[in-house]
């Protein structure tokens, strides 16, 4: 076992940890939104916005996430060129890059297993007081913004950090589609040095220690509500 | 857009010069590695429940330490580092004998791996689902005089199995999926094998997608099999209590 590498490399390691961390901020951001919206579709909607949601779950929740950033990567960033003037656009320094393509992927697959939660959620919520809003006399969008969905997140918090720490484990994935993230950075390291097991160390520790962190952030929250137990 | 329709056939068309063969090959050989894995998480999830449950105090802090780190770090990174590391352990051991090394074949350390990984997840379901048991079926069990392994196979078996379905069931599912990630150390299933044909031809959306609807395809099958499994398994339960 031997560590010195760190000295040499730890700009990059931090490097890495920070591009980890907005792949793993963004997509829970983005999909936590796309989920309510999915959520919602699949517990209120109408027939085909239902099965739409539906089919949407099926298929991210069925293929592999590899397979997912792949087609992104490969399929729709070979197709993208194709696209007139594209190239000129001032997306295209963003449109090219595999982060890019990455955050997609994650975000549309976070979304799909966090819709599944906030739907069993919705359903979750006591019907009792949701009736007793609609007596108050709250619109249906009142209702839904004040009582229904705080609620339903309060049901699944312990659920959505589950799943947060799942997403952090599948961001190492990006690596494939060239983005810079800590398990790259360790990739990076033993092709240079030739160690195998230290780099993979130092890198798991720093899941670990991220996944601590989670979890602290989501007892706090958890701990916000007073709950009569 | 004929033209493209039977260019679109052409190449998923299981003839050489199709691709469809080598990516039903990638399915089938995916499905076996998770088979397999399955197996093996089976074995060592099954001893690693009755060892968390024995009561050995040593026993189960070695095995709270396996499923507590298996579960925590990122998959990849397990099944990279558990790949060198199994394929290096195995020849420090050989030279050790002084044998000469081996070439380890992709296919079982694949399974290896992923039977590791799969073992940890499977003693938490297990010990679960053991946990759920009515203990006094359990002490009925002994006051008839069962042995041990009698008592495993006649009463634990039996009455785990419906508690332990659906949690067995999402593994299965995470486990073809997770078999993807093999592509990353190079084993020929399904998700290398589709790169392979897309980066030949170039058309990778279209393999991408073919191989997305494989996958799914593979869940779909199972998630029949598993309700007729369950159907099976709670015979004669009332349906809800």
């Amino acid at each position: 076992m031997s560590f010195t590498w760190i000295s040499s490399y730890w700009p990059l390691l931090l490097t890495g940890a920070w591009q980890t961390v907005s792949l793993l901020v963004i997509s829970v951001v983005f999909g936590f939104v796309l989920a309510i919206g999915l959520a919602f579709a699949q517990v209120s909607g109408g027939r085909l916005t239902r099965l739409a949601a539906r089919g949407y779950c099926t298929f991210f929740r069925g293929t592999p996430l590899l397979i997912q950033l792949w087609l992104l990567y490969y399929g729709v960033g070979s197709l993208l060129p194709m696209i007139p003037g594209i190239r000129q656009s001032l997306f295209w320094p963003i449109l090219r890059e595999g982060f890019f393509f990455a955050s997609v992927s994650f975000t549309l697959n976070y979304a799909a297993y966090e819709a599944e939660v906030l739907r069993g959620a919705l359903l979750a919520v006591p019907k009792g007081e949701l009736e007793a809003g609609q007596a108050f006399g709250l619109s249906p969008w009142k209702l839904t913004r004040r009582i229904w969905l705080p609620r339903a997140i309060r049901i699944a918090l312990p659920t959505i950090a589950g799943e947060i720490v799942m997403q952090l484990k599948a961001t190492p994935l990006a690596f494939t589609v060239t983005v810079m993230d800590l398990y790259a950075v360790a990739n990076k390291v033993r092709q240079d040095t030739l160690l195998v097991y230290e780099p993979l160390l130092v890198v798991t520790l720093f899941y670990l220690a991220l996944t601590a962190v989670i979890a602290r952030v989501f007892r706090g929250l958890e701990a916000q509500v007073p709950v009569r137990r | 857009m004929a033209t493209a329709q039977q260019g679109i056939l052409g190449l998923l068309s299981p003839y050489p010069p199709g691709w469809g063969g080598v990516l039903l090959t990638g399915a089938v050989s995916t499905v076996a590695i998770s088979a397999c894995a399955l197996a093996i998480g089976l074995l060592l999830g099954t001893g690693g429940a009755l060892g968390k449950l024995s009561g050995n105090r040593v026993l189960r802090l070695l095995l709270d330490v396996y499923t507590t780190v298996i579960r925590a770090v990122p998959e990849l990174i397990l099944i990279v580092g558990l790949y060198y590391a199994g394929t290096d352990g195995l020849n420090r051991l050989l030279a050790a004998l002084d044998l000469p090394p081996v070439e380890v074949n992709g296919f079982v350390a694949a399974v290896a791996v992923l039977g590791f990984v799969q073992g940890a997840y499977m003693t938490e379901v297990l010990r679960g689902a053991i946990l759920a048991i009515p203990i006094g079926q359990i002490e009925a069990a002994k006051a008839f005089g069962m042995g041990p392994v009698l008592r495993f196979r006649r009463i634990l078996l039996p009455a785990l199995l419906p508690n332990a379905l659906p949690g067995l069931a999402n593994l299965w599912m995470s486990v073809t999926k997770d078999s993807a990630l093999v592509a990353v150390v190079g084993y020929q299933e399904l998700a290398l094998a589709t790169r392979l044909a897309g980066a030949s031809t170039k058309h990778y959306f279209v393999f991408f997608l073919a191989s997305a609807l494989l996958y799914l395809a593979i869940t779909l099958a199972s998630n029949v099999v598993f309700k007729l499994i369950e159907g099976r398994v709670r015979r004669g339960q009332p349906r809800l209590a």
